[in-house]
C-alpha cells in the first residue's frame, strides 16, 4: 500500500514535470505558487527595464502562465521610487514587484520594512554581488556604463578611449549624458566615477556643455540619430541593441574600468498579489528568461549557465567598478544635487 | 429666496472642492513648519540659487514669448482681417490648427525636426520660438476680432484729411487695436508662465529649469512638497496680477470706437505684395503645422525616424507596439476619453446652469458666482495640481490614485473657458423672447424648455467641445496627479519621451491630434463659424 502510494506520487510528479516542461516550453517545473497566483489573476510590476524588453518579459510570462496577467509600469528608477513612496503616503497599495537599477533604493525600502523576504528559485548559484545578505532582493540583470560614439562623424582613431578623454574641449557641445535624478544606471555610474576621479571630473566635464537626457537608454539613441556624437554614459545594453539594429554606433569600454550596475528586484511587503509576485519573480530568474535578456537585450545576468553573444565582451574580461547599495543609498541626495549644480538641471 | 438656495449650495460646494481646499492647503503648507507657522520654506526657495535661476528663466521666457507672439500674431491678424492677401480662409484654418495643437507635441516634433544637431532648439531662444508658434494665436484672436469690428470710416476720414497710409496706421488703427494687442500679449505671457511640457522637453536637456519644471522636480524623492508649495505662490500671484492688468487695459480703453457690425470695412489692396505676404504667412504656419505634423507622421511609420523614409524603413511596427504590445496605451486612451467625456458633460452642465443664472440675474449675488466661475483662470495647471495633491492625498478625502483627482483638476482648469463660452451664448439670446413666452402664459420651466434651450443648444455643445479639447491635451496638472492606473495619453507621451521612444510617441501624438480635430470639426459644424471667433 505504502509502496504503491509512493509509486503513484513518483508517477504524478513525473507527469507534472513533463506537463510543466511541455506547457512552458521547457521553462518550468510546476510552481508552488501557481494555484494561488491564478486566483490573484495578475501581478503589478514597476520596472525600469527598457520598455520593449519589459513588455517582452511580460509576454513570455503570460505565455507560460496564461491565467496570470502582468501589468507593466515602466519608468526611470528614481521615478519608480517616487511613485512607490507617494502611493504609500496616500495609502495606495498597488505594486507587487519593484525592479529598478538603483540598488540603494532597496536598502531604503528594506529599512522602511516595505520589502518581503523572498528567495527566488535558483538564485543560490548567482555570484555574491547579485544577492542581498538578508534575502530581500536579488539582482535580476546587470549592465555596464560605456561610452558610445557615432561612427559616421567620429573615426575610431579620434574616438575617446577613457573617461578622462571626454574632458577634451574638442568635444564641447557634442556630447550627451543621462540623468542620475531619473536613472539608477546613471546614479551608479556617477558614484563609481566619483570614486575613480572625484567630483572635479564632473565639474570639468560640465564645461563641455553636455545635452541632458533622462533615461540611460537615451544617450545612445541621441548619438545614433547624430544629434550629439558622443555619449558619456548610458546602459551598454541599449547601445548594443541599437548597434545590432544597424545604427552607426560604436561602444567604448574605458580602460580605467566600467561601472557595473546590478539591477535588483524585490517583492513588496504589502503586495496585493503576493503569490503572483513570487511566481513572476521565480519566472524572471529561470535560465530561459535570463538567457533571453542576454540574447535579445544584450544584458549581463548572474545566472551561471547563461551564454552571451560572441561579439560582446565577457564580464570577467572587463575591469569592473563597483559600488555598494549602502553607499548609493547614503549619497543619493548628494549625487543628484551636485550633478544638478554642475549641469544645470 | 428658496429658489436661490440650491444654486448657492451647488456653487459653494463646487468652490470648496475645486478651489478653496486645494489652494487653502497650498497656502497653509507653504508656511507650515514643525513648530507652527514659518516663512522658512520661502526663505529656502528664494535663497536657493538654482530656484532663483528657474524664476528668472521663467520671466525671460514669458516676456519674450509675449513679444514674439505679438510680432507673429498681429501682422497675421491684420493681413487676414483687412487685406486682400490670397488664401485668408486657409490661413485662419492653420492658425486655428496651431491654436489647438498641444504645445508639448509641437515641442517634441521640433526635437525630431532639428536633429541631428538639435543644438539650436535646446536653448532659451529655441524654446521661446517653439512656444511662440503655438501661443501667437492668442494675439491673433484678440487682434483679428477687434479689427473685424472696427469700421474703416475713421481710417478713411484720416486719409481724406491728408494722412499718408503709414500715418493712418500709426495714429488711427494702432491706438484702436492697442488694448487688444496688449491683452493678447498678456494672454501669451500667461500661457508661457503656466507651460510645463515644452520647457520639460526643451529646457531640461539644455540644463535649465523654469518654475513649472522646478516645481515638478521638487516632487522627486525625497519630495519637498512644502517648498513646491512656497514656489507655487509667486506663479499664482503673477498670473492673478497679469489678468487684473489685462482686465483694466480692456476696461479702461474700451472699444469706444468699435461700433458693432454697422460700419463698412474696406479691404486694403496689397498689390504686388499679395503673394509675398501669403508666403510669409505660410512660412510661419509651416513652422507651426506642416513640418511638425509631417515629422510626426514620418516617425510613426518609420523604423528609424532619423533616416529617409525608404521602402525598407517603412513599418507599421510602431502602431502594433503602441496599441498591442505596450500595455499602458489602451488604458491611457480609455482613461483620457472617460475623463474627457465626463468632465465635458458635467462641466458643460455646470456652466450652462451658472451662466443662465448669472445672465438672467436669477439670484442675489450673481456677480459673485460669475467671478468664481472665472477665477480658476489665474491658477496655472502645475500649481493647481500641487494644491490638489496636498488636499486629496490625506484624509478625509483620499482621491489620489483615482480618476477623480484628475477630474477635479480638469473641471477646475476648464471651468473658465466653458463659462466664457456659455456666458456668450446666453448673452446673445435676448430676454425679450423669454418675456414674450411669459406674456403668453408659459411657466419658467416651459420657457426654458421651448425657447431658451433650443437657442442655447449649439453654444453649450461648443462649451462641451472646448472643455473636451482642453482635457485630452492636459499635461501640466496630470503629470503630478497620475498614478500607474490613472495614466492619461499626455502622461504616457511624456513617459515615452523620457525614454526616447520616438515611434510610439508619434503614433499617440497622431491619435491625440485626430481626436482634437474631430472635436473642432464638430464645434464648427454646430456653431456654423470657426472656433477663433469671427463668422465665416
Amino acid at each position: 500500500m505504502r509502496r504503491s502510494i509512493s509509486a503513484l506520487v513518483a508517477v504524478a510528479t513525473l507527469a507534472a514535470l513533463v506537463a510543466g516542461l511541455v506547457t512552458a516550453g521547457g521553462a518550468q517545473t510546476p510552481n508552488r505558487h501557481l494555484e494561488t497566483a491564478r486566483k490573484e489573476g495578475k501581478v503589478v510590476w514597476y520596472t525600469s527595464l527598457v520598455l520593449p524588453s519589459a513588455e517582452r518579459v511580460a509576454k513570455l510570462f503570460e505565455t507560460a502562465y496564461p491565467d496570470v496577467k502582468v501589468e507593466v509600469h515602466r519608468t526611470g528608477s528614481q521615478r519608480i521610487l517616487q511613485r512607490v513612496m507617494q502611493e504609500l503616503q496616500a495609502n495606495i497599495k498597488n505594486v507587487d514587484v519593484v525592479h529598478t537599477s538603483d540598488a540603494g533604493h532597496y536598502v531604503l525600502l528594506k529599512e522602511k520594512k516595505l520589502l518581503a523576504k523572498y528567495t527566488p528559485a535558483g538564485v543560490d548559484a548567482f555570484p555574491a554581488g547579485f544577492k542581498d545578505k538578508d534575502g530581500y532582493y536579488y539582482g535580476l540583470r546587470a549592465t555596464v556604463n560605456a561610452i558610445t560614439y557615432n561612427t559616421k562623424t567620429v573615426s575610431a582613431a579620434e574616438a575617446p578611449k577613457t573617461w578622462k578623454d571626454l574632458l577634451d574641449p574638442k568635444w564641447k557641445g557634442k556630447m550627451v549624458t543621462a540623468h542620475p535624478g531619473y536613472s539608477g544606471v546613471i546614479a551608479t555610474h556617477v558614484l563609481a566615477l566619483v570614486h575613480l576621479h572625484g567630483w572635479d571630473y564632473f565639474k570639468q566635464l560640465a564645461q563641455n556643455q553636455l545635452m541632458l537626457v533622462q533615461s540611460a537608454n537615451d544617450p545612445s539613441t541621441v548619438v545614433s540619430s547624430g544629434e550629439r556624437v558622443v555619449a558619456v554614459n548610458g546602459g551598454e545594453y541599449s547601445a548594443y541593441q541599437l548597434k545590432k539594429k544597424g545604427n552607426p554606433l560604436e561602444i567604448v569600454y574605458p580602460k580605467e574600468g566600467v561601472p557595473l550596475v546590478v539591477s535588483p528586484t524585490a517583492i513588496t511587503s504589502f503586495a496585493p498579489h503576493p503569490s503572483a509576485a513570487r511566481l513572476f519573480t521565480d519566472f524572471t530568474f529561470t535560465r530561459e528568461v535570463q538567457q533571453v535578456m542576454a540574447d535579445s537585450e544584450g544584458l549581463y545576468t548572474g545566472h551561471p549557465d547563461v551564454t552571451y553573444p560572441a561579439d560582446k565582451p565577457k564580464l570577467k574580461d572587463l575591469k569592473l567598478l563597483t559600488v555598494t547599495p549602502e553607499e548609493l543609498e547614503k549619497r543619493n541626495e548628494e549625487l543628484k544635487k551636485r550633478f544638478v549644480e554642475f549641469f544645470g538641471a | 429666496m428658496d429658489r436661490a438656495l440650491p444654486v448657492w449650495i451647488l456653487s459653494a460646494l463646487a468652490l470648496v472642492v475645486l478651489m478653496a481646499l486645494p489652494l487653502g492647503w497650498l497656502g497653509w503648507l507653504s508656511v507650515s513648519g514643525e513648530h507652527g507657522a514659518t516663512l522658512a520654506h520661502y526663505r529656502d526657495v528664494f535663497t536657493d540659487l538654482a530656484l532663483r535661476k528657474a524664476l528668472w528663466n521663467t520671466i525671460v521666457l514669458a516676456f519674450w514669448v509675449g513679444l514674439v507672439s505679438v510680432a507673429l500674431g498681429a501682422p497675421l491678424a491684420w493681413l487676414t482681417a483687412r487685406t486682400d492677401v490670397p488664401g485668408r480662409g486657409l490661413i485662419r484654418g492653420l492658425v486655428l490648427a496651431s491654436f489647438v495643437t498641444p504645445p508639448f507635441l509641437g515641442a517634441f516634433a521640433w526635437v525630431m525636426l532639428a536633429g541631428p544637431n538639435a543644438g539650436l532648439i535646446f536653448t532659451m531662444p529655441g524654446l521661446i520660438f517653439i512656444v511662440s508658434i503655438y501661443t501667437f494665436p492668442y494675439v491673433y484672436i484678440m487682434v483679428a476680432n477687434t479689427l473685424a469690428l472696427i469700421a474703416s470710416d475713421l481710417e478713411e476720414a484720416a486719409a481724406i484729411l491728408g494722412a499718408g497710409r503709414f500715418a493712418v496706421a500709426r495714429t488711427v488703427t494702432l491706438p484702436m487695436v492697442l488694448p487688444a494687442l496688449a491683452s493678447g500679449f498678456i494672454l501669451a505671457v500667461l500661457q508661457a508662465l503656466a507651460l510645463f511640457g515644452s520647457p520639460a522637453i526643451l529646457a531640461l536637456p539644455a540644463g535649465f529649469h523654469t518654475v513649472t519644471t522646478q516645481i515638478w522636480s521638487l516632487f522627486q524623492f525625497p519630495p519637498k512638497v512644502e517648498q513646491a508649495a512656497a514656489f507655487s505662490i509667486p506663479l499664482l500671484l503673477a498670473t492673478a496680477l497679469l489678468l487684473q492688468l489685462q482686465k483694466q487695459l480692456l476696461g479702461r480703453r474700451g472699444y469706444a470706437a468699435v461700433g458693432g457690425k454697422g460700419g463698412q470695412r474696406r479691404t486694403i489692396p496689397l498689390g504686388r505684395w499679395r503673394w509675398p505676404a501669403l508666403g510669409a504667412c505660410l512660412a510661419v504656419m509651416s513652422c507651426a503645422i506642416f513640418m511638425p505634423y509631417g515629422v510626426l507622421a514620418k516617425a510613426a511609420f518609420a523604423r528609424a525616424w532619423a533616416q529617409p523614409l525608404t521602402r525598407d524603413n517603412l513599418t507599421l511596427g510602431n502602431f502594433t507596439f503602441t496599441f498591442f504590445e505596450y500595455g499602458a496605451t489602451r488604458a491611457a486612451i480609455v482613461n483620457t476619453l472617460e475623463l474627457g467625456v465626463m468632465t465635458a458633460c458635467i462641466g458643460a452642465a455646470m456652466v450652462a446652469v451658472l451662466s443662465y443664472v448669472t445672465n438672467r440675474k436669477l439670484v442675489a449675488g450673481h456677480q459673485l458666482i460669475a467671478f468664481l466661475a472665472l477665477a480658476p483662470v489665474v491658477v496655472p495647471g502645475v500649481v493647481l495640481a500641487v494644491g490638489l495633491f496636498i488636499a486629496y492625498t490625506r484624509p478625509p478625502f483620499v482621491l489620489y490614485g483615482t480618476l477623480w483627482i484628475l477630474f477635479l483638476a480638469y473641471l477646475t482648469k476648464e471651468m473658465p473657458v466653458g463659462y466664457a463660452q456659455a456666458d456668450a451664448t446666453f448673452r446673445a439670446i435676448p430676454a425679450d423672447l423669454e418675456d414674450a413666452g411669459r406674456v403668453l402664459g408659459a411657466g419658467r420651466l416651459r420657457i426654458l424648455r421651448e425657447i431658451t434651450a433650443p437657442l442655447a443648444k449649439s453654444g453649450i455643445i461648443a462649451a462641451w467641445c472646448f472643455i473636451f479639447i482642453g482635457v485630452i491635451r492636459e499635461l501640466s496638472a496630470s503629470i503630478l496627479l497620475f498614478t500607474p492606473n490613472t495614466k492619461v495619453m499626455s502622461v504616457v507621451i511624456f513617459d515615452l519621451k523620457e525614454e526616447g521612444q520616438f515611434g510610439a510617441i508619434s503614433v499617440l501624438g497622431l491619435v491625440m491630434l485626430a481626436l482634437t480635430f474631430a472635436t473642432v470639426a464638430l464645434v464648427q459644424a454646430v456653431l456654423g463659424r470657426d472656433v477663433l471667433g469671427a463668422r465665416r
